[in-house]
């Protein structure tokens, strides 16, 4: 493990941290025009965080550790993820972690804390949100486990940066049908887990509709600005998987600055474009009925487990 | 038969004994007639009457021909004693306990006496509509829990929500039983917002209760001034010039279009699709710019007044037709949406039997198949010759979504009929300073529903009693209704929005 390759990962880390909220913003901002709207500026999510930070943190005498240490958890799995994922280069210093089976349960282990911090407080809608979030991702983490191993299976490795490394060597194989296949599942699931239209809605301030809104109610202050700023890192984690797995160029391959620098921007346009989409295609689409949620994800399932398939068949 | 501003309409009254009430109101009932208002009446010794007594009106209504028949019942003031009507009808059992209260009138024979308008907290004994109330008591310590039914079985819970919500609405508490995602068992906890304001329009002058009538519920200022306006001409038997009437009937559509078509956008926006949302707000805004060229308010206040309406302005048909285009436009994408059309679709059905038994009113009736419209039942002048009542017979969300887009059609329909038959300007009847004691009733068909007034004059000349009763009134009992069986928690703000209720109308 390099100094510089621990650089590296700070260096993915502060950037990502810094960034996220950025697209958060720009996402929100991109939806406000195509609906004819002004929107507030691509800067208001930092503007909320820094207000949220600013404010005093109160806690429902009727909550115990969970609920105090589960936006620190959450926030730090989001960040040591957003460490781990090969967003810069493939030679990252946690590369011997950058495992997919790490990833997903970092990932798994902020949800399962915010579920628990959703029931600690004891209210009606904390618990609702976090029986809803579980339900979700009961089928949505599976889905992620199998879509991504149906790309290690034609690299012989779950290493991240080496699926990654493949698919550079090998351009042909990001169009393969096992790819597509993964990608259209992994698609699906990232909608569910960054709580996204059709599955959960954002901006909404219908209580009884909430997904994950509806377990960080209790949350206020410093505690919220934390697990805003983790669903915002996630975001951008998601996204940033699902860009580098399957379009992966731009992503440097060594650990010098003027690489790393080129592949800032490579990913920073591949988010930039994958999360104005996302916001574009929201507007054109509803929040479907609770129960059909499970439906979208057990189809996005079957497209990984097709896609599992198709990669030992045709390999 | 009272003396009456529209020879047309039939007017009765009838003193009846409580033995005899509730043989006359299933009487009534039976002929078609419609229970439409109770009010209770704290009377003083008169001439006529020597002893202090509690009269209670229940107004009954049936149409066209417009008719209004009266039941007057007077209870000893010692001991008040109301056979209740509520096993015979649901309404009627509503408003007793509004008047138990209220009054402390003692009803007998209710099924669910419990308190409805005055909260726990609020001392037994105290009776604020009473002449000899006093001030408001301090709070007691709880003095009898609400009587939320508890569903018990396995796996059952209860989400309370409210009143204060994540949003900016009016405050009402709602308490669900719920298995996993089903709704069991819906119960709502209104009259957060009661202000007394029925308390509120005594002793002033009938023309002082305008600007009380427009604030009872802020969306329906034109429709609770209007029947308030009526209430006081047919105390009065003053008939306002015919371009008043235009007018009125103008005001009351420019106020129903821009209700429903913020209706249309915020169901979309329950379902998450925003982009309808967005730009109903922007043609509810075009609305609202009109409404403020027409009368200088953008909600429509300060028009009408017993006796006549103004305009300052009338805008050109062509632009109403425009913007009945946009609505058609927007109403268009959101059905070609197949997860919206799959969100309203079978949505917290309200059966055609239940909407008639709770008696329900407005577009939530019209939805169910109820054919109910106080314009063509009631119709305050001749303006509504050309009406089309659509009805729907579905009664969920979908339904109550077409019915909104149905009426808005033909709200254009009738205002581009009725700017050709005024123009701008102030028409006034001469309106004499009244002595009473007199009463009226006014019936209007607001945006919700039927609003209903009756008011009585003293021998001041000031308004001694003013009962008002929003559609929401009838309304809020179809919501758990609908929601009982297999609506799901989350589909629950959807199916509130497309009943779209009031709480300050309800509440009073």
């Amino acid at each position: 493990m390099s100094a510089t390759g621990i650089a590296v990962a700070m260096l993915q880390v502060v950037l990502t941290i810094a960034a996220a909220p950025l697209l958060v913003g720009m996402m929100r901002l991109v939806r406000a025009r195509l609906e004819g709207r002004v929107g507030a500026p691509i800067r208001q999510p930092w503007r909320d965080l820094r207000k949220l930070l600013r404010k005093e943190r109160m806690v429902s005498a009727n909550t115990g550790w969970v609920f105090s240490i589960a936006p620190l958890v959450l926030l730090a799995s989001a960040a040591l993820v957003a460490g781990i994922v090969p967003f810069l280069s493939t030679r990252s210093a946690l590369d011997q972690v950058g495992d997919l089976f790490a990833v997903v349960y970092l990932l798994l282990l902020g949800t399962v804390f915010l579920s628990l911090a959703g029931l600690d407080a004891g209210t009606a809608f904390g618990g609702m949100g976090a029986s809803r979030e579980m339900t979700i991702a009961a089928i949505a983490e599976p889905t992620v486990l199998v879509a991504i191993f149906a790309l290690s299976v034609s690299t012989g490795s779950s290493n991240l940066g080496a699926i990654v490394a493949a698919t550079l060597a090998h351009p042909s194989t990001a169009a393969s049908p096992e790819s597509l296949l993964a990608f259209a599942a992994l698609a699906v699931v990232t909608i569910a887990e960054t709580g996204r239209i059709p599955v959960d809605n954002p901006a909404t301030h219908l209580e009884l509709t909430m997904i994950h809104e509806a377990m960080i109610l209790e949350y206020s202050g410093p505690d919220l600005a934390m697990v805003e700023l983790a669903a915002h890192l996630r975001l951008v984690v998601f996204l940033g998987l699902l860009a580098n797995l399957f379009v992966p160029w731009g992503i440097a391959t060594t650990v010098q600055p003027l690489h790393l620098a080129a592949a800032a921007a490579a990913v920073a346009i591949k988010l930039v474009a994958l999360a104005a989409t996302i916001a574009a295609i929201e507007v054109f689409i509803a929040k479907v009925r609770l129960f059909r949620v499970p439906e979208l994800l057990a189809a996005s399932f079957v497209l990984a487990f097709l896609a599992v398939t198709a990669s030992f068949f045709l390999a | 038969m009272t003396g009456s501003a529209n020879p047309d309409r039939v007017e009765w009254t009838m003193d009846t004994a409580a033995f005899d009430l509730r043989d006359r109101f299933m009487h009534l009932t039976s002929s078609g007639y419609r229970l439409a208002l109770v009010a209770a009446h704290h009377d003083l010794p008169d001439g006529d009457h020597p002893e202090a007594s509690i009269r209670v009106v229940y107004v009954m209504v049936a149409g066209p021909p417009d008719t209004r028949i009266e039941l007057h019942v007077r209870l000893p003031i010692d001991d008040p004693v109301l056979p209740s009507l509520a096993e015979v009808s649901f309404p009627a059992g509503r408003f007793e306990r509004e008047i138990q209260d209220l009054f402390g009138v003692r009803v007998v024979g209710h099924h669910q006496p419990a308190r409805l308008v005055l909260h726990q907290h609020w001392p037994i004994g105290w009776y604020p509509m009473r002449h000899d109330a006093g001030p408001p008591p301090a709070f007691d310590n709880e003095t009898e829990s609400y009587p939320f039914l508890t569903v018990d079985g396995p796996g059952v819970y209860e989400i309370p929500v409210g009143p204060i919500h994540a949003g900016i609405i009016e405050p009402g508490h709602f308490r669900f039983s719920v298995v996993g995602e089903t709704i069991l068992n819906m119960k709502a906890r209104l009259w957060f917002v009661h202000k007394g304001i029925e308390r509120l329009f005594q002793d002033r002058h009938p023309a002082d209760g305008v600007e009380l009538a427009e604030r009872i519920s802020g969306d329906s200022a034109v429709g609770h001034n209007l029947a308030f306006c009526l209430a006081v001409e047919d105390a009065a038997a003053c008939t306002p010039p015919a371009e008043a009437q235009v007018i009125r009937a103008l005001l009351l559509e420019f106020e129903r279009l821009y209700n429903h078509v913020t209706d249309l956008g915020a169901m979309g926006n329950d379902v998450g699709f925003g982009i309808a949302h967005a730009h109903t707000m922007r043609i509810r805004e075009q609305l609202l710019r009109l409404n403020a060229r027409i009368t200088g308010h953008r909600l429509l206040r300060g028009s009408i007044v017993p006796g006549g309406a103004r305009a300052h302005w009338l805008p050109d048909p062509a632009t109403l037709c425009e913007i009945g285009d946009d609505v058609h436009q927007v109403v268009d994408i959101m059905m070609a949406n197949a997860t919206v059309v799959d969100r309203f679709t079978g949505t917290a059905v309200l059966a055609n039997a239940d909407a008639a038994q709770i008696g329900t009113l407005g577009y939530v009736a019209r939805a169910s198949g109820l054919h109910v419209d106080a314009r063509r039942e009631h119709a305050f002048a001749n303006v509504y010759e050309n009406l089309t009542v659509a009805t729907l017979t579905d009664g969920d969300v979908m339904a109550r979504f077409n019915i909104r887009v149905a009426e808005i059609d033909s709200s254009i329909q009738l205002v581009t009929e009725l700017l050709q038959r005024t123009s701008p300007g102030e028409y006034r009847s001469h309106f004499d300073a009244l002595d009473g004691p007199r009463h009226g009733v006014g019936l209007v068909e607001g945006w919700r529903g039927t609003i209903a007034h009756r008011l009585e004059i003293s021998a001041a000349g000031t308004l001694s009693r003013v009962k008002v009763v929003d559609p929401s009134f009838f309304n809020w009992p179809a919501l758990p209704v609908a929601l009982a069986g297999d609506t799901i928690v989350p589909d629950f703000p959807l199916a509130n929005k497309s009943f779209n209720l009031s709480y300050a109308g309800n509440d009073l």
